[in-house]
């Protein structure tokens, strides 16, 4: 019983990490059928933007916070620059632009190597987050509680966004019918861009977040990003609800895999499982139903 | 059927090229000799090759390694060279794949015509290299430690092998009372078969193994893997994990409430540039295994570690791989000059017995195997993110790749 | 969201008059490969060269399977290690054999602790037995995986992101097989079918071998786009609704494709092995899976011999370039991705056609193929 509550509680932890790395994926995805390779980088942009600001501020209790939020700028940054610059011209070809956004994340891995050298840095995590809370007779370290809290209020966050207000409400027709929305006025244009930014901008969060169990280093975001597409696969287009149960479940899946066999049996036992579920829901757990033919 | 066509068509093509393919010596045929040396000697230079990964994931590590060969070339260079030549290195990228390493080995050895090469990190790139090294018979110079169970007339391993680096930790772990271990590492050779000799030696010892674990190559996730090592409650951790995972093995290891006062950590992967990337609070205390520290007290270490910060900068550390590379340049120079020539042959002839007064103490190459003997230290890691020695053996140890002269290493495959 | 698919390249590569050109192209090709290159190239250069011809037989069936057939492998590496995990076995088997006598184990099962060779590929000793599980093995892995996925209309991006996944899941699980080698892999062979490795004149047989493979690909490739089924493959690319409403089922068209590609990648990765020397997990995994593509992206991955061209070309600019500029060539790599990719989508071969375009001295193709429901997974 211990052993189910404590992998319980290991896999809801590295469910939240994945949602955390495949939140603003899926959006995008969702919302453009655009698949950026280059978030795992934003990511690692995040962790190295956590590493600044860390060594700007100096003390890890206030630059944890202010990471965060500079996090988003620049991850949201430089999505709304890949956006503007190569993206925009690509929608047509969401394949190509698969590929190419794997060339931006070549480019951006090799800068970060170049400017912050290739060892991995460290980013301290503030007094507050040291040690861990017991539950159920195991140990949980604080930071990974944090990271599930901060998962769940991106969630909730982001949901009230799309729900309530205009920017949300201009999301949520374009997802649904880009043609309809531009003829009701809306520019899809700058839908886009708002879209890329806030998805891009999440993984910024995720990157600043990730800097507390994981090490900063310019490969920091591959390590993730191939997980985050499963979950978004797995979860099916444009739904955030799809997403949130995917990474829960491959979570909980990866870690009573990988208790009872090795984590390396445990990789590829999560993603037969992925295969098998798809023959049974080709679009995923949740998919938008559209009007368009086929 | 036009299918059918295509593939009368592609039949013929590979027919005709099996027929202009003329045939060359079968295997066994001892006529079937590699090629010969092109080294050339005639100016008053002499290119000698450095192979390391300066792109991709290994080039961290590997990066270090080539400055410490550049730093002991310019040094040999200010010494007047090597039998009176000036030694001018030729710089490749392994690129940290195996195949890239093996065919730029065939590049130095055949288009450069070098008279050495220094280089290679991984088990697999060395494996790739070995056989160009043979077929060639040039000399390669591998600097890092590594799982043993090879040795190769043609390759000089100045990195430590198993009975230089695991079995004195295992003895030292005995000492301090250890009597059950918990084995982690990442799933690749050198972990398995590192754990292999510490099942072995545990079995031979009396010391329980409560818990082996593989994660795999740059895993971040060490969540389950913290329960399973908190409820093994085992006296130590004999860690083997590679690069990254550390990081997030540490942080979650002292997350969980571990300290290196109720189990310690016995690390064989973790040198000094590591260090800062962990965070020294996530790993103060806890134990490697090496042979060499940036803070060991001699004067031809000194002159090294200064030597190295002026060259590349105050910041930068020396570690075991880097100390073990710049050394093989020496050992690779010692030789030449006891055989009066660089040729290959007469080079490797000559080296059985070469020995040099290293930055980590006296070292010898062993005629048997091409490796060379070293003085095993256990380090602590201090608050200020160096390396302190606690522990060393007494001289210099034989290497002994094979484990021949250990009855408990019976069982294993020698 | 819609579909647009230029037109560029896809009119000249198999249309009816071109045949005589490619032809004469074939000609040269071989011209090249088996008058020219053997004797300008040293002994070291050909035996890269015939590295390069073994990505080179790779890129051929990612040209089918992803410019032809619309689906964008990210996993070849997987049928590319099928192949040369088999020859490497064969060759590990037959060593042994040599020095042993019949039926010894190679040492370095004996070091991971082997008394016997695994029943498994024990049967990969005759090398019969190991040509046809080359050629046979990996084509039936992608018709299992093929039928898995396209029959259930898992299509675009995420049969890019399964395949991926897939060649992520396959290196992990061979970095855990000690029985064939870990993350060493499998190296140091001494003999090819009888043949020592180590002489010169077998390594020019193996070059030979390795061009004579590649002309019968492209040569095999070019029939298949010339069938009725190559004009099917397309039309599944471009409208696969239509074709389903003319009575024929797209995903055994595609299947049939991706086998095509499995097979060569698998024929590539069993010559890969002797020419190189070495196969491990790191050549299977994701990164060199999506290196294969930038080389057929480049040379044209709707042509024939643009993906060939390409794969050669890349392949050595990256031995040269790194020679010089190490991490240069990352960039290089990154920005070649997004150059050609992002706005030459035909790759090279298309440039003739888009300056004469840019010039006006032709009228602009029409798009063949007008804005289609964007499907993607059903």
């Amino acid at each position: 019983m211990d052993v189910v509550i404590g992998q319980l509680l290991t896999g809801m932890s590295t469910g939240s990490i994945l949602l955390l790395a495949a939140l603003g994926l899926s959006l995008v995805f969702g919302q453009m059928g655009v698949i950026n390779m280059a978030h795992g980088e934003f990511i690692m942009a995040g962790s190295y933007t956590a590493f600044v600001t860390q060594q700007v501020l100096g003390t890890a209790g206030v630059s944890l916070p202010v990471a965060l939020v500079t996090g988003f700028a620049v991850g949201g940054l430089l999505g709304v620059a890949l956006e503007a610059t190569l993206i925009r011209r690509l929608y047509h070809r969401p394949l190509d632009t698969l590929l190419v956004t794997f060339g931006v994340g070549m480019v951006l891995q090799q800068l970060a190597r170049d400017v912050f050298g290739a060892p991995a840095v460290n980013v301290t995590a503030p007094q507050w987050l040291v040690g861990g809370v017991e539950l159920f007779g195991t140990v949980v370290p604080k930071t990974r509680v944090f990271i599930l809290v901060l998962a769940t209020l991106c969630v909730l966050a982001l949901t009230a966004v799309l729900r309530y207000t205009a920017m949300g409400r201009r999301i949520r027709a374009v997802v649904g019918n880009r043609d309809l929305a531009e003829t009701a006025g809306i520019s899809s244009r700058r839908t886009d861009l708002t879209t890329f930014f806030i998805g891009s901008g999440l993984a910024g969060v995720a990157g600043v977040a990730l800097t507390l169990i994981g090490s900063t280093s310019p490969t920091t975001g591959q390590s993730y990003v191939i997980d985050a597409f499963l979950v978004v696969v797995a979860g099916g287009l444009g739904q955030l609800k799809g997403a949130v149960i995917a990474a829960f479940a491959l979570g909980s899946l990866q870690s009573f895999f990988e208790y009872s066999t090795t984590a390396s049996l445990a990789k590829v036992g999560v993603f037969l499982v992925i295969v098998i579920f798809l023959q049974l829901r080709p679009q995923g757990l949740f998919s938008l139903k559209t009007r368009s033919l086929a | 059927m036009k299918l059918s066509s295509a593939v009368r068509t592609a039949a013929a093509a590979i027919a005709l090229s099996l027929v202009l393919a003329s045939c060359g010596s079968r295997a066994g045929d001892p006529s079937a000799a590699g090629a010969t040396s092109c080294v050339d000697t005639s100016g008053d230079e002499i290119k000698v090759g450095s192979l390391n990964s300066l792109s991709g994931t290994m080039a961290i590590s590997e990066v270090t390694v080539r400055d410490s060969i550049k730093l002991a070339v310019k040094e040999i260079n200010a010494d007047g060279g090597v039998l009176g030549m000036r030694l001018r290195i030729v710089a490749e990228d392994g690129a940290s794949e195996p195949t890239v390493f093996a065919e730029k080995a065939g590049k130095l050895i055949r288009d450069d015509c070098v008279a050495a090469v220094f280089g290679g990190w991984t088990s697999a790139s060395r494996k790739a290299m070995l056989p160009v090294f043979e077929d060639n018979n040039a000399l390669l110079y591998y600097p890092v430690q590594y799982e043993g169970l090879e040795s190769s007339e043609n390759i000089f391993y100045s990195g430590a092998t198993t009975n230089q680096q695991i079995v004195p930790a295992l003895d030292y772990l005995r000492e301090r009372g250890v009597k059950s271990l918990f084995l982690l590492g990442s799933d690749y050779v050198f972990p398995r078969t590192a754990n292999e000799v510490i099942k072995a030696y545990a079995k031979a010892n009396g010391i329980e193994i409560k818990g082996e674990e593989y994660t795999p190559l740059g895993s971040t996730d060490f969540s389950t893997i913290g329960n399973k090592i908190r409820k093994a409650d085992a006296d130590a951790v004999f860690n083997t994990l590679n690069g990254d995972s550390n990081v997030a093995f540490f942080r979650e290891y002292s997350n969980v409430g571990l300290s290196a006062k109720d189990m310690p950590v016995m690390s064989v992967s973790i040198a000094e540039e590591e260090i800062g990337g962990i965070g020294v609070k996530n790993i103060e205390g806890q134990l490697v295994s090496w042979n060499y520290y940036q803070t060991l007290d001699s004067a031809d270490n000194s002159a090294f570690v200064a030597a190295f910060k002026e060259e590349y900068g105050a910041k930068r550390v020396t570690s075991d791989a880097m100390e073990a590379a710049y050394t093989s340049v020496y050992l690779w120079k010692a030789s030449a000059e006891k055989a009066k020539s660089f040729d290959v042959d007469d080079v490797r002839k000559a080296a059985a017995g070469v020995s040099f007064d290293a930055p980590e103490g006296t070292v010898t190459i062993d005629g048997e195997n091409n490796h060379i003997s070293k003085t095993a230290r256990i380090g602590e890691i201090r608050s200020d993110g160096l390396i302190y020695t606690v522990w060393e053996s007494d001289g210099p140890i034989k290497p002994d790749p094979y484990l021949k002269s250990y009855d408990w290493a019976e069982g294993l495959a020698r | 969201m819609t579909t647009f698919r230029s037109a560029v390249t896809t009119a000249h590569a198999w249309g009816s008059p071109s045949r005589w050109r490619a032809l004469a192209g074939f000609a040269l090709a071989a011209a090249m490969l088996f008058g020219l290159a053997p004797a300008v190239l040293s002994e070291f250069r050909l035996n890269l060269l015939a590295k390069f011809l073994c990505y080179a037989i790779v890129a051929v069936g990612i040209g089918l399977a992803w410019g032809r057939g619309g689906m964008l492998t990210l996993g070849q590496g997987v049928f590319f290690g099928l192949g040369a995990y088999l020859m490497a076995m064969h060759l590990k088997l037959a060593d042994a054999e040599l020095r042993d006598g019949p039926g010894s184990v190679p040492v370095f099962l004996q070091i991971a602790g082997f008394t016997e060779v695994p029943g498994w590929w024990a049967p990969l000793a005759s090398p019969v037995v190991t040509l046809l599980a080359i050629l046979v093995l990996p084509a039936l892995v992608a018709v299992l995986l093929g039928l898995v996925i396209f029959k259930r209309r898992v299509k675009g991006a995420y049969f890019a992101i399964l395949s991926q996944a897939l060649a992520a899941a396959f290196a992990i699980l061979l970095v855990g097989q000690q029985s064939v080698g870990g993350s060493n892999g499998l190296s140091s062979f001494h003999s090819f079918f009888g043949f020592a490795l180590n002489d010169p004149v077998n390594m020019r047989m193996l070059f030979f071998i390795a061009a004579g493979t590649l002309l019968a690909v492209v040569l095999f490739a070019w029939q298949l786009t010339r069938s009725r089924y190559g004009e099917l493959l397309v039309a599944v690319r471009d409208q696969e609704e239509r074709v389903r409403f003319l009575g024929y089922d797209p995903a055994n068209i595609k299947v049939a494709a991706y086998a095509v590609a499995a097979a060569f990648a698998g024929i590539a990765g069993a010559l890969f092995v002797p020419v190189v020397g070495i196969v491990s997990p790191a050549d299977v995994g994701v990164l060199p899976s999506i290196a294969f593509l930038i080389g057929v992206a480049i040379g044209g991955r709707e042509t024939l011999l643009g993906p060939v061209i390409g794969a050669i070309a890349v392949a050595w600019a990256q031995t040269t370039l790194s020679e010089q500029f190490p991490s240069m060539w990352t960039y290089a790599q990154g920005l070649l991705f997004i150059a050609v990719v992002g706005f030459l989508p035909g790759g090279l071969a298309s440039i003739v056609a888009v300056l004469k375009r840019r010039s006006g001295t032709v009228t602009k193709p029409g798009v063949r193929h007008a804005t289609a429901p964007e499907e993607a997974t059903a």
